[in-house]
Formats: structure tokens, sequence, C-alpha cells
């Protein structure tokens, strides 16, 4: 893959990325860091990265090697399949909570960012009363601590007769504040007035205006609010863990059930955490460039 | 602005034209129509979501924490503060608040210095950037259950890599389920696996858009690596810190996942010692004693102090990064 040009970047993930790729490319003079940095940053990867490695050491071992080490050994045994098998086997119906997390991933990060891409448009490109401080509004409610209310919101999905449905826990989540404000950041810089003023001219009407200039200006911003959107969805756990029971679990109900009654075995709860996590590593070594320029450009612009 | 000048309005001065004049002007008062509700349809879905999701749900929460409400039963008699009466008697939201607040101070303070610090190295001519930047990401792609339960192995009072690796070194091992402290620090290092890389990203970022200027004469004046950093880096990204803080604290003192997860029973241990607020509401409402009126009273009451905190926070930040700035003169002297 060739690298991206610099104007793009700046585009894409900010000033600074922009900069730093000038730098990296040789325009700038900046010398390279001695051997002291890469030792202190490749001690920090390897801290952040062992976890997981453990995880995969206990799952592919037995409980009762576990039980007597508890590093079973540093080279990978030979259960992890037997394990995984068990898990998929067992009577908590991890296929369902695969097919459920997929499921509720998928459509609150594909509706997230259709209507924060809408929201942004609106608020960066289209004048209309009250826009400044109902703007305001949007970045203050990323403050307001919802998850507390719960209880209410639990009363909601009773008398609509959403318990246990996959439709209580994708419908709180299918626009967010931080999305709208994050298309609006976007869409101010990248989409031209000339643009949207042509397609009026040609009789577009707004909508259109939308789905054929605006949507297109606003994907590489809308692919990292999905991929957040995405893993947000996929490690939440609390209210999926109240509203859904373990009749019609999430992957990490799945994973709390699987510890309620199998915690004495451990190579099978981390057979579990690695099935649940490998969907998301393998996001990450395909999209993992787009989350951290997302999260860079998000707190240069934020 | 862009939108004002779209419309044909020259349709109605033209009343010889061959058009129909009745269709041309529906579809300007269409298009008309269009311009102006269009951008309140287009933030709309926003607003109404937040309204029945968020908004609606906390206020109510102050409705509900006035009565005798049951998770089956309903809605019962009029209480007054009775819940809030009872809660506050009851020594495990005493505890609740103690160890919320134990685990959010022993995650958020080291977390922000060695993302800082991470950050600080990060922001360099590195070869390969890109791999050193993800590698800190990785962790942030793990669910917060899975990192629990993984931690809770580590963290195993018997058998666990934790004390397997103090015992080398000839410590004793150290009860990280039974003892309090240990099991905050325990928590903590949950939390702080999983958000450090991402908070330094935020602020390499930040950091990356100081301008190299400042640096430059810095470098002139004679300033250490060590003193650049803390009169120019730190003061100037005081914003993001400040964001980082108020994000951490919003996110911090309503933490769930890792604690409920630390052991299968999911009560904080047998004397409370890791139970946070978030699990004794939960605990209240959704377990024993389904009382959803106290629920909510303790609800709103962490809704008020998570309030309270973020401003305090606020105002603690912007003072620490104000008081590292008195040396600001003395660059721009340099500059002249």
């Amino acid at each position: 893959m060739s690298a991206p040009s610099v104007p793009f970047i700046r585009q894409t993930a900010g000033a600074s990325a922009a900069r730093a790729a000038n730098r990296s490319r040789g325009y700038g003079s900046e010398r390279r860091p001695g051997w002291v940095t890469y030792l202190f940053l490749t001690l920090a990867i390897v801290v952040f990265v062992s976890p997981i490695y453990y995880a995969f050491l206990l799952a592919s071992s037995d409980s009762a090697t576990i039980a007597q080490n508890p590093i079973p050994s540093l080279i990978p045994g030979g259960n992890f399949l037997a394990n995984v098998n068990e898990v998929l086997s067992a009577n908590i119906n991890f296929w369902k909570a695969l097919t459920n997390s997929i499921i509720v991933a998928v459509t609150t990060s594909a509706s997230v960012v259709l209507f924060s891409t809408l929201a942004g448009f609106s608020f960066a490109k289209l004048r209309f009363r009250g826009r400044n401080g109902l703007l305001l509004f949007v970045i203050a409610t990323t403050a307001v601590p919802t998850q507390l209310g719960i209880v209410p919101l639990f009363i909601v999905m009773a008398e609509l007769g959403w318990l246990s449905k996959l439709v209580a826990v994708i419908v709180p989540g299918l626009v967010t504040a931080f999305g709208v404000f994050w298309m609006t950041q976007y869409l101010e810089s990248a989409l031209p007035y000339e643009l949207i003023e042509a397609a009026r001219v040609d009789g577009a009407s707004m909508i259109r205006t939308f789905w054929s200039i605006a949507l297109p200006a606003a994907r590489p911003a809308a692919i990292m609010l999905g991929l957040f959107a995405f893993v947000g969805s996929w490690t939440n756990f609390f209210w999926p863990f109240i509203v859904l029971g373990s009749s019609n679990p999430t992957l990490p109900v799945a994973l709390q059930l699987l510890q309620a009654s199998y915690f004495k075995d451990m190579s099978l709860i981390m057979a579990g955490v690695v099935l649940s996590a490998i969907p998301l590593l393998l996001l990450f070594v395909v999209a993992g460039r787009q989350l951290v320029a997302g999260i860079m450009a998000g707190a240069v612009k934020g | 602005m862009a939108t004002s000048t779209t419309q044909p309005r020259a349709g109605r001065r033209l009343p010889d034209s061959p058009r129909d004049p009745r269709r041309v002007g529906f579809s300007q008062t269409l298009g008309r129509w269009d311009v102006k509700v269009s951008p309140y349809l287009y933030i709309s879905p926003f607003f109404i979501l937040f309204a029945l999701t968020g908004l609606f749900p906390l206020a109510y929460t102050a409705y509900v924490s006035v009565y005798d409400w049951h998770l089956l039963g309903g809605q019962g008699d009029f209480v007054g503060f009775d819940n809030f009466a009872f809660v506050f008697q009851e020594p495990n939201f005493w505890k609740g608040l103690r160890n919320t607040f134990s685990i959010f101070l022993l995650s958020t303070i080291p977390q922000l210095m060695i993302a800082i610090v991470l950050a600080a190295l990060l922001d360099a001519n590195l070869r390969a950037r890109t791999f050193w930047r993800m590698g800190v990401l990785v962790p942030y792609v793990v669910a917060p259950v899975a990192v629990s339960l993984i931690f809770g192995k580590v963290f195993a009072d018997q058998s666990g890599l934790a004390n397997a690796v103090l015992g080398f070194f000839g410590v004793d091992p150290i009860k990280w389920h039974g003892a309090v402290l240990p099991s905050h620090f325990a928590v903590a290092t949950m939390v702080n696996f999983r958000w450090t890389g991402y908070n330094t990203l935020i602020l390499l970022a930040a950091m990356q858009a100081v301008p190299r200027e400042l640096y430059e004469a810095a470098v002139i004046d004679g300033a250490t690596r060590v003193r650049q950093f803390f009169s120019i880096t730190i003061p100037q990204i005081r914003p993001t810190l400040i964001f980082v803080v108020i994000t951490s604290t919003i996110g911090g003192l309503q933490i769930f996942d890792e604690p409920r997860m630390f052991d299968q029973l999911g009560q904080g241990g047998p004397g409370r010692q890791w139970m946070t607020v978030t699990m004794y509401i939960y605990e209240l409402g959704f377990g024993n004693s389904k009382s959803f009126g106290r629920a909510a009273a303790v609800a709103w009451v962490l809704f008020l102090i998570i309030l309270a905190v973020g401003m305090l926070n606020f105002w603690l930040t912007r003072r620490i990064a104000s008081e590292s700035t008195p040396k600001e003169p003395r660059r721009k002297k340099v500059k002249r």
C-alpha cells in the first residue's frame, strides 16, 4: 500500500498528523531518537500485549496444569481447540451470543454513522435558527452520565415488552453526541459550500444533496466513527447485562455466564475470552491505523 | 447562505410563461419547506433519542427515588426521602462510595502520568511510527469484561501470576481479592491496562500540535529536555489534559464491568471490599431486594457526586496546569 499524500493526511487525520508525516518523510530535519526511547516503548508494548498472550496460554492449557502453576508454559499448549469446542457446546449458547453481538454492533454502527453524518451535515453546512445553541447542547450532553438512568430505562423497556430483546440494546445506541460532534467538525472543513450550491442549483432536494454530496465527502471520518461505534458496542456490558439477561446474551454477557458456571476451570473461561476477543483483534489488524488516526484527530479538534 | 441562493424565485414574475404557474408555485413552496425544515429534521434523531433514553430516564430517576417501587410489583406508595434515609444508614453504601473513589484515584492518577510519559516518548521522529502507536492501543479492543477475567486470574489469591512473581522476589503473597486496598489496586490495574494507550494517543496528538518554535527557543535559552517538558509541553497541552481528566471522571465514577467480573459472585467480595456504587445500584434494583426506589435514590446521589467532582476537577486541573506557566514570560523574552 502506498503512503497517503500529506494533504490527504491533513484532511483525514488533522494538521498535527500531517506535520508528523512531513517530518517522517525527511522534509523536516528533526533527528531520530536514541535506542533508550525504543527500549521503553518496547517495554510498554510488551506490558500491553502480554495479558492477551497470557489469556491465550491459559486457554490452550487445562485446569489441572493451571492449578499447579500460574504460568503453564510460555509456549501455548495443545488444548486450545478442545477448550473452544467445549465452550461452544456448553449450555451458554456462545454461537447465539456471537450472532447477537454481530447484529447489535453492525446495526448500531451503521445507524450511528448515518444519523451522525445527517446531523453533522446540518450543523456544519446548513443555516437555521438556534444552530449554535443546539450544537453546544449536543456537546454538553457528552458530560451527562446517562448510565445512571437505568432504572427508568428498564421500566420503559418492560412497558414496551422489549426485555431480553436485542432491540432494547440497539435503540439507545442509535446515535451518539460524540458522533454528531465528530461529523460536524469533519464536514465543516471537508465539504466545500460550492459543491452543495451546485447540487442545489441543479435542483437536488436537501436529502438528495446529503446523499450524493455530503455522504461521499464524509467517508473517511464516517469509517472511523463506524469503527469506534463498533468497538463500543462489541465491548458494552452493563446495559445488555441488565436488559438481556441469560436467555439472549451478547458476547460480554455470555462471558459473565461462562464465568459463573465454569469458574473452576480457568482454561475454559480463557478460551471464551480469547474467542470473544478474536473478531476485534482481527479488526484491529485491518483497521488499527484508522483507530489511531481517529483518536488523534478527535483530540486535536475536541 | 448556501441554500438561500438556490431558490428559483423568477417563476412567479413570469405569469405569461408557457409553464403551469400553479405547479411552479407548489414546487416552490415545497422547496422552501425543504430548506426550512430539513436542518431540524436531520438533527432531530439525536435530540429525540437523547430525550427518550438519556434525559427522561435521568429525570424520572428522581421521581422513582421518592416512591416505594418494586422491580416486579411496580410503583407503590409515596415515601418521601425514606429511600435516601435507608441507603445513607447502610454501611454498604458508604463502602461503595469509598471503593469507587479509591479505585478512581488509583486508576486515573497513575494512568495519566504513564500516558504523558508514553506520549512524550512517542512524540519523536520514530522509525515505524504507526507500529508503536498501534501497539499502545491494542488493549482498547479487548472488552472490559474480558480484561477483568484475565486480571482476575493474574491477581488470584492462590496460584496467581502476580503472587508467583512476587514470590520469586521473596515477597509474601498478597490477598488481592481478600484485602481492601490490594483489590482496589487490581481493579485499577484493569482500567489502566485498557485506557492508558488510548489517552496516550490523545495526549500525543496534543503534543504534536505544540509549535516547534517554542522548543527551539528553549534550546537556545539552554533549557534541558526535562525543563522543556515541564515548562512548555505540560502548559501547552492543558486543554487536552482537562478534557482527559473530565472524561475519565465521568466514566471512572460509574465503573461497573471490571469490579463486577473480578470474581464469579459479582458482589464485590464477601466484605464488599471492591463493590462500587454502580454495583450497589445494580444490587439494590436487580438483586435480592429488587427495590427500584432505593436503586434510583443511589443513582441520583451518584449523579450529583459526578457533577460535583467534574466541576472540582475542572477547577483543579486548570489551577495545576496554570501553576506551571510562570516561566512563560521568559520564553517570550527569548523570542524577542
